[in-house]
């Protein structure tokens, strides 16, 4: 034999997963959602999303390069998710500038100052959009006006945002004006972010994932079913100054925070049993957060809780081990 | 519903390219290299020099201890040496070279191919005559199989399993020997069973043997005490306590042996063997071995003298393909890469695998994405992402209690993890140092 024979440890097979493969199917979640808020909001929803995503890879690049000095790992999609992530997060007419500062945010506290992909605590593109709502509440808080609206007004406050501002005037919930219908939210022609608007697509996005086994059930599905026992239970005592849940289901960005930035897997726990806990805090911090905080929607500030608390959850929620104790 | 174990595992490709080839008689070799270490346990002492003349099926090297096993000779010739050289792990090994000369058999063996079915001697009996006879378990482990036959004091089998999983993709050795000596392996479970003094045996096949399976229902209805289970397909259930856990859906506990729940675990192979060294007094000399890969030519099942060098065996699938660019003894998922074709066919040499140059390479490691795949997948409930870096970090105190020793290295977590990572690499590593650490503690 002429050639030298490979020489190493058993396995000698590998399945045909890779890390690449599971990031790219996040993104083709994602398509569908982002379709439909280009189709509402137009040239404008291309804008924030083409400077979304270029400007977080070319954070992931730059800072690779040049500060850490390490081998750029742009190419592994992980960077384009929290790219569009962060596009779904903001307001279709923000200005560009403050994007790119949301992606610094992202990639550079978010990400890349833990070590990069894998390595980091808080989900990047939260950390982008939580820095974002602190820094510019004004313009992460007020929407576009999408196409399909009949009202005539250039930009309206979210529907947890009324709500909240009824209810501290002390308005019933059943006389504030301006909310969109349940159904108009749940197909996605009410106001909202870039990706959060429609429940719908968002769904369907998440079914796929978890049909390739990208995501699991379990992170969704606790933080929504939180969600709606928690904020059914406060309805159902008192329908007047509670929102009805179908409402918070679909509003504030709960869905696409469920879906897909709670199941981030770096950030969130890797045992099923901890990720059920984990869910159930998000759901219940977000609860809290709207209803007596001073934030009308709080999925973001809970699911960034709730990612400080998943090394936690790893150190002492065990597999089930073979052979019992 | 099939039956399975109940914690992780993965389903790789299987690749049976062999499966429906019938065994063949592998042309005897010039000379052989039969190395005296070929079994768990100690090393045998040759008791033969140079220059002597040996016959088939006898003993060249004794067995020194009672964790320990004879080696005979397979081939009949002169005794060229005994000396070192590399076996299948690369390390030299102390073996014995023999020169083919003829094909003179000791006299007592029955070489005829007539089935014996009447046992006519009882259990320790047997037990003797399985150790004299150098039988090991052939499903890979090697573990001399009287040793298990006696159990500790104070625990009692109570059911024999017999493994005809063979879950390691590529394989068809314990397959066609299903289909071909059928009933030799019913007998030589029957002999099992009296040995061990249980009435029970379960085989347990894979549901992609479908043949086997119909065979041996069938076949086992005339043998008392003996049926077949049929399992669904997931690596690694050929391991003795997932095997257990898919039929019995007892747990082996931690640190402990099979017998701990009754069970003994023996594979097909050695149920043949077992077999031929009672009912036709013959030692175990030669083995099934599949030779395999997806650029060889013929794959092939050989019955394969012990000691035959691989390259005779590669030579008769129709020799190297252009690109490969590694061998394995053994499977895709457990054996061993080999260096030359120079090492020989030793009695846990279940197949020969011969991967292309694509196949042969690990994709490029990068970070931990916390996926939890190799959690999920693991079969013994253990944590990989985080015994790896408990490994690299040589944390060992840790690492022993998030159950290191646990694991059977089965390789299904590198198998799955997305970023390649070597986590069975820092596993063994960590493996060993913590085993390090126990037996220094007890003494
Ligand atoms: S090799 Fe060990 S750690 Fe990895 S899956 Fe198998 S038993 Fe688990
Ligand atoms: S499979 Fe690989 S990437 Fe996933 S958690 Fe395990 S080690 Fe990390």
């Amino acid at each position: 034999m002429s050639n030298l024979l490979t020489v190493s440890p058993s396995p000698h097979v590998h399945s045909s997963d890779s890390t690449q493969k599971i990031m790219y199917r996040v993104v083709y979640a994602m398509i569908p959602a982002m379709a439909w808020g280009i189709f509402m909001f137009g040239f404008d929803a291309i804008r924030v999303g083409l400077i979304a995503i270029i400007s977080c890879l070319a954070f992931e690049y730059l800072i690779q390069k040049y500060l850490m000095k390490v081998k750029p790992t742009v190419t592994d999609g992980s960077a384009l998710i929290t790219g569009i992530l962060l596009a779904f997060n903001v307001p279709s007419n923000i200005p560009w500038w403050i994007i790119v500062i949301g992606a610094m945010a992202a990639m550079g506290i978010g990400k890349l100052s833990f070590g990069g992909l894998g390595a980091n605590i808080f989900n990047p593109a939260l950390v982008g959009r939580v820095f974002l709502l602190i820094s510019f509440p004004v313009q992460m808080t007020s929407w576009p006006v999408n196409r399909l609206a009949e009202v005539d007004t250039v930009t309206s406050a979210t529907p947890l945002g009324l709500i909240k501002e009824g209810i501290s005037n002390g308005i019933p919930v059943s006389q504030i004006q301006g909310l969109p219908q349940i159904s108009d939210m749940f197909l996605g022609i009410g106001g909202g972010s870039l990706g959060e608007i429609s429940a719908l697509l968002l769904i369907l996005g998440g079914l796929y994932m978890i049909w390739k086994k990208v995501i699991t059930w379990q992170i969704p599905v606790s933080i929504l079913l939180t969600v709606l026992v928690v904020s059914g239970a406060f309805w159902m005592v008192n329908p007047e100054i509670y929102v009805n849940p179908v409402i918070h289901l679909f509003t504030g960005g709960l869905m696409l925070g469920a879906i897909f930035m709670a199941t981030d897997m770096v950030t969130s726990p890797m045992s099923p049993k901890g990720q059920i806990i984990y869910g159930i805090g998000i759901g219940l911090i977000t609860i809290s957060i709207r209803m007596f905080g001073a934030y009308p929607e709080g999925i973001s500030f809970a699911i960034l809780i709730m990612n400080a608390a998943t090394p936690l959850l790893n150190m002492y929620i065990k597999p089930k081990r073979f052979g019992g104790k | 519903m099939l039956k399975t174990f109940k914690i992780g595992g993965v389903h790789p490709p299987e690749n049976k390219l062999s499966k429906d080839k019938k065994i063949e008689v592998l042309p005897l070799p010039k000379t052989v290299f039969i190395p005296v270490a070929q079994h768990i346990g100690a090393p045998a002492t040759p008791v033969v020099k140079r220059g002597d003349e040996v016959k088939v099926g006898q003993v060249i090297a004794q067995s020194s201890s009672f964790v320990s096993t004879n080696i005979h000779s397979s081939v009949s010739g002169k005794v060229k040496k005994v000396d070192f050289a590399a076996d299948s792990s690369g390390y030299p090994k102390q073996g014995i070279f023999i020169d083919v000369e003829g094909d003179e058999w000791v006299e007592q063996i029955d070489r005829s191919n007539d089935l014996v079915k009447e046992i006519s001697i009882d259990g320790p009996e047997i037990i003797k005559k399985i150790q004299e006879a150098g039988i090991v378990g052939l499903g890979g482990a090697t573990f001399p199989t009287h040793v298990k036959l006696v159990p500790p004091k104070g625990m009692k089998a109570e059911v024999l399993l017999i493994n005809g999983v063979e879950c390691e993709p590529y394989l068809t050795s314990d397959h066609r020997l299903m289909l071909e000596k059928t009933e030799e392996i019913l007998v030589g479970i029957q002999l099992l069973m009296k040995a061990m003094n249980v009435d029970k045996a379960v085989i347990g096949i894979e549901n992609n043997k479908p043949d086997a399976i119909k065979l041996l229902i069938q076949k086992c209805k005339s043998y008392n005490g003996i049926r077949v289970q049929a399992l669904k397909v997931q690596y690694p259930q050929g391991g003795e306590k997932q095997l257990i856990n898919a039929v019995t859906g007892k747990e082996v506990p931690s640190g402990g042996l099979p017998i701990a729940v009754g069970a003994v675990v023996s594979n097909v192979g050695t149920a043949f063997a077992v077999y031929e060294a009672i009912q036709k007094n013959k030692p175990l000399i030669e083995r099934v071995v599949t030779i395999t890969g997806k650029g060889v030519e013929k794959p092939s099942n050989f019955m394969v003298r012990i000691g035959t060098a691989t390259s005779e065996l590669v030579e008769a699938a129709g020799g190297v393909p252009e690109n490969t660019g590694k061998i394995i003894s053994g499977g895709p998922m457990m054996g061993r890469a080999i260096r030359t074709l120079d090492v020989p066919v030793t009695k846990g040499t279940s197949g020969i695998l011969l991967m292309k140059n694509e196949e042969a390479n690990r994709g490029e490691c990068i970070s931990c994405i916390r996926c939890s795949r190799c959690t999920a997948v693991c079969p013994m409930g253990l944590e990989p992402y985080l015994l790896m870096t408990l490994g690299e970090k040589q944390i060992f105190d840790r690492a022993e209690n998030e159950r290191i020793m646990d694991c059977i290295e089965c390789g299904s977590c590198s198998y799955t993890c997305p970023s390649n990572r070597p986590l069975l690499d820092y596993i063994r590593f960590g493996k060993g140092k913590v085993g390090a650490i126990m037996r220094s503690r007890k003494k």
